[in-house]
């Protein structure tokens, strides 16, 4: 099992580990991911991400290739701004999510999940072979530092951070990379920095006291309330990003076709009857429903499943995204748990508004 | 005179004659993290020794409590509908589970007391 290079200072906070994408990663501290969960909408959460991968990519065709490797127009992306986006498969089926940041005119970089980082560089060498760029993955340590303190607490540990808006992004030092972006809802930062300076710098901004280390426990009931996709639950390579409800990454001009990988299977997805969709549900019981749980209609015949489900400690109970055929009547729908049915109201996403700063 | 009974399970019976208090240790409340449900077993149901009886779900996960020994239900902790995160603070005490009229006291024999469990633990 890998180990973060904040691996002991989650040890000294007294984390309770769980495995997680080949690393042995903090899933809560003593505070509880309740407590946890609060403090990041109300303070500012540290979360240890370094489980993430970041790809470089540079050289003067990297714009191309990741026009071709994503469905965007990587040419057109301002400086110093990141890019929620996708990689297809020929089917287009979603290899991964991904957030592209332009660093500079002819240098990307790509934050990929952990869990998918081996075959995103891959994927992503082998589409490279055509185009004059070097992809390297780079050794880093990530933080992300997420809630409203969090503007705050950078300034004090001597990161500028005021000017930027939601997903720019910026290089404040040689080997770092800050974007304001996060996985919450809230407003916040990730920062990626040489593994050697992280635990320093994470101890810096512990010793802030709005600031606590947040687990992977709590980072998961945000984003749901958040109403984020978690890849390998809420999409995988056999859900397209319509079916994921992500079709809004795609610029309108690139979903009638384009010359990214599975542009054709998109556009004639597009154009026929689309089959499935993705719902925001609320149990109208207090019992969690969890990913996995098959929906079904009023007659008890299956309409989807159940890809992300927990408590909200914001919304105050259950929340839960479902995958279900686009025909399925909204306003009957049962999740199967334990044996007992359980009645699903379709919600707004997000389930707890966005703060953001734009 | 009551003596209470800790499973490998993490589960503790208080046992009053044949009556017995059942809930989940200290132990095993830190290990799931914060309760926000619990789904307790009717009244009046049989359970055999290890039986799945009660669910108790943190904000992560959803975790199976079994029986620890043969007999019937014969009353839930209704005050953790409203608040399941008694098991957390007081999980031997206030947050016990559901009570049990035993069927058969002799397998009481195979558990283990406070300072075999806590060694078990350590």
């Amino acid at each position: 099992m890998k180990k973060t290079p904040f691996y002991s200072q989650h040890a000294e906070a007294g984390a309770k580990f769980g495995p997680f994408a080949g690393y042995e990663m903090p899933l809560f501290y003593p505070l509880g991911i309740m407590k946890e969960h609060q403090h990041t909408r109300e303070k500012a959460g540290l979360f240890d991400i370094s489980h993430m991968v970041h790809v470089a990519v540079e050289g003067p065709e990297a714009a191309s290739l990741i026009s071709r490797a994503c469905p965007y127009d990587a040419a057109d992306q301002a400086a110093a701004s990141g890019k929620y986006t996708f990689m297809l498969n020929e089917n287009a089926g979603i290899i991964d999510d991904l957030i592209i940041s332009r660093l500079a005119g002819d240098r990307f970089l790509i934050v990929a999940n952990a869990a998918c980082a081996e075959k995103d560089v891959a994927h992503i060498r082998e589409l490279a072979k055509d185009y004059d760029v070097k992809v390297n993955v780079i050794p880093r340590a990530f933080l992300a530092l997420q809630g409203p303190a969090a503007e705050g607490v950078l300034q004090s540990a001597g990161l500028d951070v005021a000017g930027m808006g939601f997903m720019t992004v910026a290089e404040p030092r040689d080997g770092w990379f800050v974007s304001r972006s996060g996985y919450t809802g809230e407003d916040g930062f990730e920062i990626g920095l040489p593994p050697e300076e992280g635990p320093d710098f994470a101890a810096r901004l512990l010793a802030d006291d709005n600031v606590e280390w947040i687990g992977l426990g709590a980072r998961d009931s945000l984003r749901l309330e958040a109403g984020l996709p978690l890849y390998g639950q809420d999409m995988d390579e056999t859900v397209l990003p319509h079916e994921a409800g992500l079709i809004w990454a795609v610029p309108k001009s690139l979903r009638e076709g384009g010359e990214y990988v599975g542009a054709e299977a998109l556009a004639s997805a597009l154009a026929g009857e689309k089959e499935r969709k993705r719902i925001g549900l609320m149990p109208k019981e207090k019992v969690p429903v969890r990913a996995g749980a098959i929906l079904t209609d009023g007659e008890g015949t299956q309409i989807g499943t159940v890809t992300s489900g927990g408590f909200g400690p914001t919304l105050g109970g259950p929340m839960a995204l479902g995958r279900i055929a686009t025909s399925a009547d909204e306003s009957a729908i049962f999740a199967d748990v334990r044996g007992r049915k359980i009645v699903m109201e379709p919600a707004k996403l997000p389930f707890v508004p966005h703060r953001y700063k734009r | 005179m009551a003596t209470t009974y800790y499973t490998d399970e993490h589960e503790w019976l208080t046992v009053d004659g044949d009556e017995a208090t059942v809930g989940i240790t200290n132990y095993a409340q830190e290990q799931l993290g914060d309760l926000v449900f619990v789904e307790l077993p009717e009244v009046g149901k049989s359970v055999s020794k290890g039986d799945d009886t009660v669910v108790v779900e943190s904000v992560k996960a959803a975790s199976d409590v079994y029986a620890p020994v043969d007999g019937e239900i014969t009353g839930v902790n209704e005050a953790l509908s409203g608040d399941p995160s008694l098991v957390n603070s007081a999980a031997e005490g206030d947050g016990w589970l559901f009570k049990m009229k035993l069927s058969d006291t002799s397998q009481l024999e195979g558990l283990m007391d406070k300072a075999a469990y806590d060694a078990h633990v350590a």
